[in-house]
């Protein structure tokens, strides 16, 4: 379907990634949002407590993290496309929450606008170092879906694609910026609403007696209904069958558990998004997201100029991981190049995949600013020797 | 007494408490004489005669043994986290404020680790209603100290003897700026189902602290017989104190207890008050929201 | 033991109202015994299945009906009703 006209903010802005993530959500049909204040994501909600009130949103300010990360999922309940935003110390917070989304299986987006950390580490300066919580971060088994936009104009399509993958798969997604996403400011497009899809929810259209809200269709996932709807919901986040009530048994844990991480793993492929750039006949590529990758375009535009046969590999969904393209490409290349902001932790999956098939070589960056492009160069060139 | 008896109807009624219950999953799991299955009874004849629209009705709960109330009752119902039973209830609330939300759950759940959401949604005034089954303990995980523990009880945790102040519920509750406060026991079933309906229909953030007994931690470990014994303790010690100043309503190990409703006042609520302001601010441009 | 409700008892006087036992739910509590205004029941010689000596309505003619044994009963194996009186 397409996208209210109401509080779509059709146009062209110079507005930051921030600004453009809030509008995004707008976009989406999102329309309950319950945040806390955190550097540097904190603009995203002031975004939203500005526009809210005038287009039927409902904004409020928590008292934590914790609280906002669980408000939004009785958001969700009640009917609403919510979400949340936040940066690492709030995204911590978050975690147990993200798990109980993923469990009861609700639709909503968490915003990590990524700082330097650990702990308060540097509030206003970019980093990538959340990447791997963002994946493990909660405990237990499950799956979730994870962007990475390099710019505020992809801050604002991914956010739509954000609600739209939590829509279709019944499953929380993070949105993963880092404070230099968040804070640049650059020109986005806001399209006409009528050129923008959204994913309605999947409300559940059978027969009230039949429901069962976990009960997956093929693609694994269930149809969803709301409270207030008389179909006596039971929603909890302990192991539980398909009528949502608690079963505390191995078997029980295997059917629910494994269906929530296959929900993911065994959709991959209608999920996963990259951007290749000559990757065709590369012996290096760069593996990067975020704004690191935007950092590497002029060290890879220096080793092509130098007639080195670079390629440039671009996650948009970090999570799921694309593998099968890496795995690809690593019988093709001769190895590859991982900068990111952090000391390794994309570089892992990087390095899972290839298994030893190529070089992989890591262009760490311990946060606070982004890559000297020199430092990615000098990689392509190490990587790239014979 | 009549001699007439061979002229009534002894057709049988149905116990109405189990149109409310999840028969299937009886019975349920909690301890022979523990007292959460009756404060279940107290609201289930609330909800009865409140007159609300049970499909608009949702239950969430954390976690412990007064958090499993949802899991048994036949309402939309929410078992989630942890402490963090309130703020779900809040966006269940602000996003559909058609909703009739409530929270059910325990002591700990509610003012140790949810203390912090307690505080902020009473001081907000989201209409919702609060039922806190207290029973002075961390049931459970096993029998810990809890903010209620009273100085002196024994508890896992506390195995010489719990020194800590406890809360005050009711003056807590008071000063965070609920509109309707009241405390009852297991044993006053009546007045607490005449409560709980009154915080049903209340508008704004209504808190019933409803005390139970907790045999087989609370009672056992403290030498305090079972749970008649502690509901006899309740029937024989409780003074029944209407509007009193929440400030003197303390409780202490075995000691006098003061029942009562103790606050009863109107407020805007969150969402009163918001309409009310943003209408101020933007006049026409601003539709009151309604979800 | 099954449900055991009273009107099959033989009887000359009956009180107001009556109850419905579920012993098999009954887990032995002692409320609607201790609390029940009239003092009507008592706990049973038998046990159920579990163990336990539910109630059993000891005095129906001192049974008023006012429900407080199921208001109480934390296992939903007890309640009272009225009776109703035929129209004539």
């Amino acid at each position: 379907m397409k996208a209210d006209p109401k509080g779509v903010m059709t146009g062209a802005y110079f507005i930051d990634g921030d600004h453009a993530c809030a509008e995004g959500a707008i976009a989406a049909g999102c329309r309950f949002v319950a945040g806390y204040p955190i550097t540097p994501s904190t603009e995203v909600v002031e975004r939203i407590a500005e526009r809210f009130p005038l287009i039927g949103g409902m904004f409020i300010q928590m008292e934590d993290e914790i609280a906002s990360s669980i408000a939004i999922q009785g958001g969700v309940w009640a009917g609403k496309k919510a979400m949340t935003v936040t940066s690492g110390p709030g995204f911590s917070l978050m975690m147990e929450h993200l798990g109980l989304a993923a469990m009861t299986e609700t639709p909503c987006v968490f915003v990590d606008v990524q700082r330097a950390g650990p702990s308060t580490g540097l509030p206003t300066l970019p980093a990538q170092g959340d990447m791997m919580q963002a994946r493990w971060g909660s405990h237990g088994d499950y799956a979730i879906i994870a962007l990475c936009p390099n710019s505020p104009q992809e801050s604002f399509d991914l956010t739509i694609k954000a609600f739209n993958l939590a829509e279709q798969y019944r499953v929380p997604v993070l949105l993963m910026l880092d404070e230099c996403v968040g804070h640049m400011t650059e020109r986005v497009v806001i399209p006409p609403a009528d050129e923008i899809e959204i994913t309605p929810r999947r409300y559940w259209e059978g027969a009230k007696e039949d429901f069962l809200p976990f009960k997956p269709d093929k693609d694994l996932v269930p149809p969803i209904i709301k409270a207030g709807d008389g179909y006596n919901v039971h929603v909890t986040g302990l192991t539980h069958d398909e009528r949502g009530y608690p079963v505390m048994t191995p078997a029980a844990q295997e059917k629910l558990v494994r269906r929530l991480v296959d929900k993911i793993r065994k959709n991959a492929d209608a999920i996963v998004e990259y951007r290749e750039d000559q990757v065709e006949d590369a012996d290096v590529v760069v593996v990067s997201y975020g704004i690191t990758s935007r950092v590497a375009i002029p060290a890879i535009e220096q080793a092509r100029a130098e007639g080195m046969k670079v390629g440039h590999f671009r996650l948009i969904t970090a999570w799921p991981f694309p593998s099968k393209r890496i795995r690809e490409l690593a019988v093709k290349v001769r190895g590859f190049v991982v900068p990111e902001i952090n000391y390794g932790q994309m570089v892992r999956e990087v390095e899972r995949c290839v298994a030893g098939r190529a070089r992989v070589r890591l262009v760490p960056h311990g946060g606070g600013s982004v890559h000297d492009p020199k430092d990615i160069y000098a990689a392509i060139a190490g990587v790239g020797k014979r | 007494m009549t001699e007439e008896t061979m002229d009534v109807d002894v057709s049988m009624p149905t116990n109405t408490v189990e149109d409310f219950l999840r028969m299937e999953r009886m019975p349920h799991i909690w301890c022979p004489g523990c007292g959460i299955g009756t404060t279940v009874n107290c609201f289930a004849h609330a909800l009865e005669g409140s007159g609300l629209d049970l499909k608009k009705v949702a239950v969430v709960s954390g976690i412990g043994c007064t958090g499993r109330v949802a899991g048994y009752m036949k309402l939309d119902s929410f078992h989630t986290t942890h402490g963090r039973a309130i703020p779900f209830a809040t966006g269940l609330k602000l996003a559909n404020p058609e909703l009739k939300v409530v929270v059910y759950s325990g002591d700990g759940d509610l003012t140790a680790i949810g203390g912090n959401h307690f505080i902020h949604a009473a001081r907000r005034n989201v209409d919702m209603t609060v039922i806190l089954i207290n029973n002075f303990i961390y049931g459970m995980t096993g029998g810990q100290v809890a903010p209620t523990t009273p100085i002196g009880a024994t508890a896992s945790t506390t195995p010489h003897g719990n020194f800590e102040e406890p809360f005050n519920l009711p003056y807590l509750a008071e000063s965070c700026g609920a509109v309707y406060v009241a405390r009852w026991t297991a044993f006053h079933v009546r007045h607490a189902t005449k409560a709980i309906k009154e915080a049903l229909l209340k508008k704004g953030f209504s808190f019933v602290e409803i005390m139970a007994p907790c045999p087989t931690l609370y009672s056992r470990r403290n030498r305090l017989g079972d749970g008649l014994d502690q509901m006899k303790f309740y029937r024989d010690n409780s003074e029944i104190r209407n509007g009193a100043d929440t400030k003197t309503v303390p409780l202490t190990f075995q000691g006098k207890i003061t029942v009562g409703k103790f606050v009863d006042k109107d407020k805007p609520t969150y969402l009163d008050a918001m309409n009310e302001f943003y209408v101020k601010k933007f006049g026409e441009k601003f539709t009151p929201y309604k979800g | 033991m099954a449900d055991t409700p009273q009107k099959d008892t033989p009887q000359k006087k009956k009180g107001l109202g009556s109850v419905v036992i579920n012993a098999e739910r009954c887990k032995g509590c002692g409320f609607c015994v201790e609390f029940c205004p009239t003092r009507c029941l008592e706990l049973s010689e038998q046990y159920n299945a579990k163990g336990y000596h539910p109630p059993v309505l000891a005095l129906p003619e001192k049974c008023t009906g006012c429900n407080m044994c199921g208001l109480l009963c934390p296992d939903f194996a007890i309640y009272g009703f009225l009776f109703k009186k035929k129209q004539k």
